[in-house]
């Protein structure tokens, strides 16, 4: 058994003992202990992968295995890894590991609810290390489809029309999705040979720039859609603002990282010359997304929505960054995708901590709630920091590397727009500093808000997971980033050979 | 060469104790996490004596002339191949000055607390807080790079933010504490777009290469770019962006005001003596390459140095609120700093005003801590910050009473205290460069005077006020640190800071130019006349004088309504014109396109679900026509 | 001397026949008139496989067998048909498909 095959079987195997139980209180404990071997796999994992690193193994994509699936259509069951695969995959392992914890005390058919969440998880850890993008995409569906059941089961508010917006238009990327792939697949063996899904195949090969035109918009958008990109964006805010906690968090915290991930690793990795040709459009639209979900976040009242703004906001920020197609860009994008995938699962978590103790969300009837509840507003605060990039939290470290790596061009559009995107770190202090002053501090507005507990345990070890991950990322940011920096040079040079 | 790798301790040993404190402070006696982080600070200050020591006096020079020397370095992030941001002490003649400054007044803010905080809930949430603010301040100071100079930038800003919103229960300590923090961070938005412009012309974001005056740095980016400057200008242009957002440089200046609304010791460690001089600090750092590729950017900072100290000087003449005073005052006092680098040059004599702008750093921070931490001990007395509940309290307050009124005289430049040296040089370098910023930097030198001794008369003596219960003298632990500061206030002067403090590191002659000094003495005897017969006594002539100049009394007293100004801009402009329309646009436009899309897709399907009528035989009526008439079709077709 | 009847005849009866099935397929009212069309259909199928299998393949027996076999299915159809009649009448009181539409929409 190889291991990354583990990351997809675990979540199997874990389901499969979750049929088996009786009663809730063993459906969490195997989740949580499925979730912590999975954490733990994905320690070695990143052990492993400097280990083998070290030892001079410089291939390209490492741990590979290769299963043929569908012979006729050349489908392959193909997995490996690279820097990048490794980082997202520790990010999903921790905000799974966060969410089984944060939804402890879920206790509407508990059962299903962690069969649906694990289930998620498995196909986000597939997608992951597939390299097929054949397989990539099979792994994908498995991701949304459950997000429809969990949010339209288990969500709250309108939650049958978020549940449906939300799954209708990821379906709908996915249809532009599913053209583009197969486009790319047709075209795949431009000099004869039998054609390929194989993403490191297709990357040695060079498509014909009338088919990379008509398809990298149409993998971009399919892709973007996921990752919030302006104007698809509008499933977020409604979608997370029904969805249950956990669900939120790996929904903003990993799911919409496929979306930024699948955009680098297939879109612009494969049709390199279109994505210089049209990147100019995509800039703009993602520059926009970064300054208008800011702005839309000033004026929110929920919770939730304030995130689900602020979250279009930092995932247009990957997008935006990815478009630069240079590597401390696209290094700094990697890093605002771990990062915003830590702490928006942190605010999401908190924000379902928060509305299970006051039963509102909205932040005009909340306030003086650090005094009842010191460790869920010190944590708020520390998420807060993080979102609008304080030195020694994980999105500093990612806004400054995507801000420094896109006024590196050469171009002074390129620059020009950078300093509109820079302008947005003012934006998010204004709204994060204005929820946190109406959340937490002032007096407290509602006397029963007196009787309020803090964090139980359970929600401490959520809680703790994420805000651990998001210091040592930001305090000592120098092996991620160069984890990312060493795999995305093969991109790189893809990128400039491709380029007379 | 002397091994300074020791002080990398400097800033880590507050940050250790923050951890611990911040960890275990709700568990121990408060009492304890106060001593524990004092003890904390008390290492790193005589860490950073030693270090002076060190440096000044055991450290060979070349040339005569003070290096800069790197302790310690250590990659942080790689950004490019030449980018990478480090972490890393660097020890230079300003750096160590700070280090003195900075641990001087924090050691000194940590013995007050004990006794002002005492009692107060969150205790060791409060010297957690400053132990987080010292190492940001520390990692500040001793920066390597411009980057990490904006990380721990970025990291005070936010101790401040938690410092001024200490009381989180109370509505106006947390506007302000938003307030000074989105402010700060919008003036660190044109830090960081200068530092990205200047990074990408010179390739680098090193301190050392930056200000090497004969490096390839330095002579980048001098072609003419926009509007007549050329990038390097523009570059440092946004980078004092930056520096007058912490320094509450005019327009930037609204926060700090504001700011007061937190614990007196924290208004005199941040907002009087540290962090509020990391913008000079910040020019300073970066003077090489401001006065030899961009001097144009040094007149900018000269003149917005001059007319801050001026706006301030006339605001805090009108202002009740002691602490609003002394805040407005330490605006002014850092407008002469900026004045000071401002009409500076670089090597020399020409380096005086960069010599003079340090000097005053130094000793400013020494008296304004004095008399903030003077402040603190009378509102402990009183349980009021406003001057009109105040009067006649030298007899109850002797020890702040004295120390008090030593402050006042230095900060009005009285002859032989300490501020009489640095504000004395300033004005000679600003008399040699621009006659116009000089007599403005005169009249303010009056007007500083004048409302020190307002505030001075006001309180200590008019008329005598009837306190609910006596007031009394603060304890030993404050006001040894008030006499501590009194003695530094009145011999800093004498620091021959022209020998080690310098633009290029040589030893600058620097002397007392009558020419300048008399008139400064004569404005500063005069402001103190005129609060003496104004304030002296309870008099109507505070009345008269106010009616008389109505419109600049009352915009004064209402800070020339920036305030306003900006809640008009933020309020309105963002958020109802921008905020709101975008939010609403999101909902109604692009939101409702991507519902209007499912709603033609249902109101298609609901037409035509008419033809699944359930009638089974309209089914197979259908199913039959249809067949037959594709059979006709096919064998037309293919029969031909 | 046998003659053979050609062809056509039996292709005219069996149209005939499964016309006659479609026709009242289509028009009757009553559920056991529209099996009984369907059984009409079926048994007009199965003249045309005997026909065919006697006239191009006489040696072999696959369209004898086929009739046979759709006349097995049509038994066993007729079986589950009644069936779901009779439950129909019981729901509706009645076997007229133009009351039984409880599959629109």
């Amino acid at each position: 058994m190889d291991i990354l095959s583990l990351f997809v079987i675990i979540p199997v195997i874990t389901v499969l003992a979750i049929i088996l139980v009786k009663n809730p209180m063993q459906t969490r404990l195997i989740s949580a202990i499925g979730m912590g071997i999975q954490l733990l796999l994905a320690a070695y994992l990143i052990y492993a992968y400097f280990a083998e690193r070290n030892a001079g193994n410089m291939d390209e994509m490492l741990f590979m295995k290769d299963i043929i699936w569908y012979e006729a259509l050349n489908i392959h069951y193909t997995v490996g890894v690279d820097g990048i695969s490794v980082a997202m995959i520790a990010l999903t392992s921790v905000v799974v590991f966060a969410g089984v914890f944060a939804s402890w005390k879920v206790d509407f058919l508990p059962k299903e609810f962690f069969i649906s969440l694990i289930l998620l998880s498995s196909g986000v850890f597939g997608f992951f290390i597939s390299l097929d993008i054949f397989t990539m995409f099979l792994f994908y569906e498995v991701a949304v489809i459950p997000m429809y059941l969990l949010i339209g089961i288990w969500g709250s508010g309108p939650k049958e029309y978020a549940a449906m917006k939300l799954t209708l238009m990821l379906m709908g990327g996915s249809a532009l999705l599913m053209v583009g792939l197969l486009g790319i697949y047709t075209n795949s063996a431009p000099n004869g040979g039998p054609l390929t899904f194989n993403i490191l195949e297709i990357a040695k090969v060079h498509i014909p720039i009338e088919a990379q035109r008509m398809f990298f918009p149409m993998t971009f958008v399919g892709f973007g859609i996921l990752g919030a990109l302006f104007p698809f964006h509008t499933w977020s805010p409604d979608g997370h603002a029904s969805a249950p906690t956990a669900v939120s968090m790996l929904h903003a915290g990993v799911l919409m990282k496929l979306g930024g991930y699948g955009a680098f690793r297939v879109a612009i990795f494969l049709l390199p010359d279109a994505a210089h040709e049209l990147s100019w459009i995509f800039i703009i639209l993602t520059s926009i997304s970064v300054v208008y979900g800011a702005f839309g976040a000033i004026v929110q009242k929920d919770l939730k929505y304030i995130n689900a703004y602020s979250s279009v906001s930092h995932c247009g920020l990957v997008l935006f960054a990815v478009l630069m197609m240079n590597k401390t860009a696209m290094d700094g994008a990697i890093l605002q995708m771990i990062s915003h995938g830590l702490m928006t699962a942190l605010f999401f978590a908190l924000i379902g901590m928060i509305y299970g103790r006051t039963h509102t969300r909205l932040i005009n009837e909340m306030g003086g709630l650090m005094k009842v509840m010191p460790f869920l507003g010190v944590a708020y605060v520390i998420a807060g920091l993080a979102s609008l990039g304080l030195p020694g939290l994980s999105g500093f470290v990612a806004e400054m590397t995507i801000f420094v790596g896109s006024f590196q061009h050469v171009d002074t559009f390129h620059r020009v727009v950078t300093i509109v995107a820079v302008s947005s770190i003012v934006i998010t202090a204004v709204y994060i500093l204005r929820v946190v002053g109406a959340l937490l501090f002032g007096p407290i507005k509602n006397d029963h808000f007196l009787q309020l507990e803090d964090a139980k345990w359970y929600e401490k070890i959520s809680t703790v997971t994420l805000i651990m991950a998001i210091a040592a990322i930001g305090i000592a940011p120098l092996w991620l980033s160069n984890m990312i920096g060493d795999s995305l040079q093969p991109i790189i040079d893809k990128l400039t050979i491709m380029i007379p | 060469m002397t091994d300074f790798s020791y002080t990398i301790l400097i800033p880590l040993i507050p940050i250790f104790f923050f951890l611990i404190i911040g960890l275990t402070g709700h568990k121990m006696k408060p009492i304890i996490s106060g001593l524990i982080g004092t003890t904390g600070l008390s290492i790193a200050a005589i860490l950073s004596y030693f270090t002076a020591y060190q440096y000044f006096f055991n450290t060979e020079k070349i040339d005569g002339a003070y290096q800069k020397i790197l302790a310690f370095n250590t990659v942080w992030i790689n950004f490019t191949d030449k980018l990478h941001v480090d972490m890393g002490v660097l020890l230079d003649p300003i750096s160590v000055m700070m280090l003195i400054v900075v641990t001087t007044i924090s050691l000194m803010v940590h013995i007050y607390s004990l006794g002002y905080m005492k009692g107060e809930k969150g205790f060791a949430r409060f010297y957690a807080f400053l132990s987080l603010f010292s190492f940001s301040m520390l990692g500040l100071v001793l920066a390597t790079n411009i980057f990490q100079m904006y990380i721990f930038w970025e990291l005070v800003g936010v101790s401040s933010f938690l410092l001024i919103g200490f009381y989180y229960e109370k509505p106006s300590a947390v506007s302000a504490s938003k307030k000074a923090f989105i402010v700060t961070r919008f003036a660190d938005l044109g830090f960081l777009i200068g530092i990205l412009i200047l990074s990408f012309n010179t390739g680098t974001f090193d301190f050392i290469s930056l200000t090497d005056i004969h490096g390839t740095a330095i002579a980048s980016g001098s072609g003419i770019a926009f509007m007549g400057l050329s990038t390097m200008t523009w570059s440092l242009i946004f980078v004092f962006i930056g520096g007058a957002g912490k320094s509450a440089m005019f327009p930037l200046h609204i926060w700090l005001p504001d700011a007061m609304e937190g614990p007196t010791p924290v208004s005199a460690l941040i907002h009087a003596a540290t962090m509020v001089v990391a913008g000079v600090y910040l020019v300073a750092r970066l003077f090489p390459v401001y006065a030899i590729s961009a001097p144009d950017g040094l007149t900018v900072v000269a003149y917005v140095g001059s007319f801050s100290s001026l706006f301030a000087a006339v605001i805090a003449c009108t202002q009740y609120d002691i602490k609003r005073v002394l805040a407005f005052s330490t605006m002014s006092q850092i407008g002469y700093m900026m004045v000071g680098v401002g009409v500076s040059r670089y090597g020399g004599h020409e380096g005086l005003g960069f010599m003079a702008s340090m000097f005053h750093l130094f000793t400013h921070a020494m008296f304004k801590a004095l008399l903030f931490l003077g402040a603190g001990a009378i509102i402990h007395a009183v349980h009021s910050n406003v001057m009109t509940d105040m009067g006649g309290l030298r007899k109850y307050l002797p020890i702040t009473h004295i120390t008090f009124l030593i402050a006042c005289l230095t900060i009005a430049g009285v002859p032989f205290l300490s501020a009489f040296f640095s504000k004395d040089e300033i004005l000679t370098a600003a008399f040699h460069h621009n006659k116009l910023i000089f007599f403005v930097q005169l009249f303010v030198a009056g007007l500083t005077a004048f409302y020190m001794f307002r505030l001075y008369f006001r309180i200590f003596w008019n008329r005598d006020t009837h306190y609910h219960h006596t007031p009394h003298e603060a304890p030993l632990t404050m006001s040894i640190p008030l006499m501590f500061l009194a003695v530094a206030s009145i011999f800093a002067g004498y620091i021959p800071f022209s020998k080690l403090v310098t633009s290029d590191g040589l030893p600058l002659e620097a002397h007392i130019e009558w020419i300048v000094a008399i008139p400064s003495i004569i404005v500063g005897l005069l402001g103190i006349s005129i609060a003496f017969v104004m304030y002296k006594k309870e008099t109507t002539i505070p009345q008269k004088i106010g009616s008389s100049f109505k419109l600049l009394y009352v915009g004064a007293f209402n800070k020339f309504y920036f305030d306003e100004i900006y809640l008009f801009v933020t309020k309105k402009i963002i958020f109802n014109y921008i905020s709101r329309p975008v939010a609403w646009f999101d909902r109604h436009v692009v939101d409702a396109t991507m519902d209007g899309i499912a709603w033609i897709t249902n109101a298609v399907s609901f037409r035509i679900k008419g033809l699944q009528s359930g009638q089974v035989q309209q089914y197979a009526f259908v199913f039959v026509s249809s067949a037959i008439l594709l059979g006709i079709l096919f064998i037309y077709l293919f029969s031909i | 001397m046998h003659t053979v009847i050609p062809i056509e005849y039996f292709l005219v009866t069996a149209t005939l026949m499964f016309f006659a099935g479609v026709y009242g397929f289509i028009t009757r009212k009553n559920l056991i008139t529209i099996l009984m069309s369907v059984e009409l259909m079926l048994n007009a199928v199965n003249i045309i496989f005997i026909a065919f299998n006697r006239y191009l393949y006489p040696g072999q027996l696959e369209g004898h067998f086929f009739a046979l076999f759709v006349i097995a299915v049509a038994a066993a159809e007729a079986a589950v048909a009644i069936a779901i009649i009779i439950n129909i009448y019981r729901n509706f009181q009645s076997i007229d498909v133009e009351e039984t539409d409880k599959m629109k929409y």
